[in-house]
């Protein structure tokens, strides 16, 4: 038990060093060179505002972060809903995978003044909409990829065994597409923060952080902006950590987590 | 019932789409209990062999039934267990979870299940190890989890491609000796597919030789050497002759044609 936990610090603390010393830094050179509020507060002043703002911001994020989580539940599961059909479907796959992979590479969030259109910009569905758009292509992509490349000499043996379609996916697709699912849903994670923050740019109500951040920095509160951007940063890293623990749980099995001694 | 022959092939031809002709006119019958080994150069079609009698590919031309029934049959009838050069062992299921998969597709009931996976793991020798994952154990190991997997549900043919050619020599000369155990306890019949003559020879009751472009048998050497086979039978004048003859009828093939 000490032991992991000794692991653990050497692991994490080198990370932690740079993150003090880079917010020391960041201080002492705000400090030195008198730098102004609109270009970059000090952080104790964010901290300030932070603290004395707490409870909007709060309520502000939580507001946001449910847009994101809307859009992330929705678009990564038709993602991988998809990613099924398409998979047992090959040809459905072959007509539609050209356009998902090029769909993947255009900036999907230039659509959002057009969702806040059609589903109204005060509808928090507007958010979820354009997050479940953002979500939906990498999860879809990297699921595929991990549905059918799979080791066709796992395939075999289940036939071998007379197994059927379904049992297949079941027992071997479906198992073996989880660590590739994963890297599609980490990546989604973080789009989905970034869908309802930046729809929320485009207009939404005053609860919303992403108004939050966008009002303060119009009238020059320059530590408010900043509190509600590290709000947003840390609802994204906590989201990524949380989809990121769920990954580690649902695929221990992994050789690639072979980070730990079992013998 | 046990006088039809476990496998039974004529007249099979392969060609795959390229126009390649893999196998061609194709004759061969192993009885119940053999343990009949296919040897030949790199791509005399052995392996494609192999997966023909598994039903896993559908020949161009010919029959062949395996317990008296077609291929197909067999296979929907789990009469035959294969195992392959790599485990092929699912990562996401510990070693006795591998080793019961066939047996959860048969809807064996869970006591079942537990009661026939100790068996199998006493069987190639993995007591302690029931609960590793795959990439936790050796190579050698590792294929005996796949072999236990394919004993799992007693089939009577038992189908190897290559099965010990990523092994070390060690290895390998340890797990032909385990399989030669397995397969006196267990009653199957063994189709082995081998690159190396002396392991073809040590294991088998007949050695088919086969010659490449198009595979074809060019010899059937039979294996006069008595069982149960121990390391000294590596050592004996008989088992030199034996692995001479497969090596010139090699050699003959490949001149041949």
């Amino acid at each position: 038990m000490t032991a992991t936990l000794q692991r653990r610090a050497v692991d994490w603390g080198p990370a932690v060093v740079v993150f003090v010393l880079g917010i020391v830094l960041w201080q002492a050179l705000v400090v030195a060179f008198d730098v102004k509020d609109f270009l970059l507060p000090k952080p104790t002043q964010i901290a300030q505002t932070f603290w004395d703002e707490r409870s909007s911001l709060w309520h502000a994020g939580i507001y946001t972060f449910k847009e994101a989580l809307g859009g992330f539940a929705i678009g990564s599961s038709l993602g991988i809903l998809s990613a099924l059909v398409f998979a047992n479907f090959r040809w459905l796959g072959t007509a539609f995978m050209p356009f998902a992979v090029a769909a993947n590479a255009i900036p999907i969030i230039a659509f959002a003044p057009i969702f806040n259109d059609w589903f109204g910009l005060l509808n928090p569905f507007s958010k979820m909409a354009i997050a479940a758009v953002l979500c939906f292509f990498p999860v879809l992509i990297n699921t595929l990829r991990g549905l059918t490349s799979v080791d066709p000499r796992a395939i075999e043996l289940m036939r071998s065994y007379a197994a059927g379609n379904v049992s297949i996916f079941r027992r071997v697709r479906i198992p073996a597409s989880l660590p590739h699912m994963f890297a599609g849903l980490k990546i989604a994670s973080v789009l989905s923060m970034i869908g309802a923050i930046v729809g929320e740019y485009f207009g939404g109500p005053t609860t919303a952080l992403g108004v939050t951040i966008l009002n303060a920095s119009a009238y020059s509160n320059f530590t408010l902006a900043w509190a509600g951007i590290v709000l947003a940063s840390a609802f994204g890293i906590l989201f990524y950590g949380a989809v990121a623990a769920a990954e580690r749980l649902a695929t221990s099995w992994d050789p690639s987590h072979r980070d730990f001694q079992t013998e | 019932m046990n006088d039809r022959p476990a496998v039974a092939i004529q007249g099979l031809t392969k060609q795959f789409k390229a126009g390649v002709t893999a196998l061609s006119g194709i004759d061969l019958e192993v009885q119940p209990r053999e343990f009949v080994s296919l040897i030949g150069p790199s791509g005399c079609g052995k392996s494609t062999l192999l997966r023909i009698i598994g039903d896993l590919i559908e020949p161009s031309a010919g029959t062949v039934e395996v317990n008296g029934k077609t291929a197909h049959r067999a296979r929907l009838d789990h009469d035959y267990g294969i195992v392959f050069q790599e485990a092929v062992l699912y990562d996401w299921r510990t070693v006795s979870k591998n080793i019961a998969l066939p047996l959860e597709l048969l809807r064996w009931s869970k006591e079942q299940r537990t009661t026939r996976v100790a068996e199998l793991i006493g069987l190639v020798e993995l007591e302690g190890f029931e609960d590793h994952h795959p990439w936790q154990l050796s190579g050698g190991m590792q294929q005996r989890v796949a072999i236990a997997r394919a004993l799992s549900f007693d089939p009577a043919l038992l189908l190897m491609d290559e099965p010990f050619g990523a092994l070390d020599e060690m290895t390998r000369e340890r797990l032909n000796l385990e399989l030669l155990r397995i397969w006196e306890a267990s009653g199957s019949t063994i189709v082995f597919v081998t690159h190396s003559i002396p392991e073809a020879v040590f294991l088998s009751t007949r050695v088919v030789v086969m010659s490449a472009r198009p595979g074809r048998v060019s010899a059937i050497v039979e294996v006069d050497l008595p069982y149960p086979r121990t390391a000294r039978t590596r050592e004996e004048p008989r088992f030199f002759e034996l692995v001479t003859e497969v090596r010139e009828r090699l050699a003959g093939s490949e001149v041949a044609v």
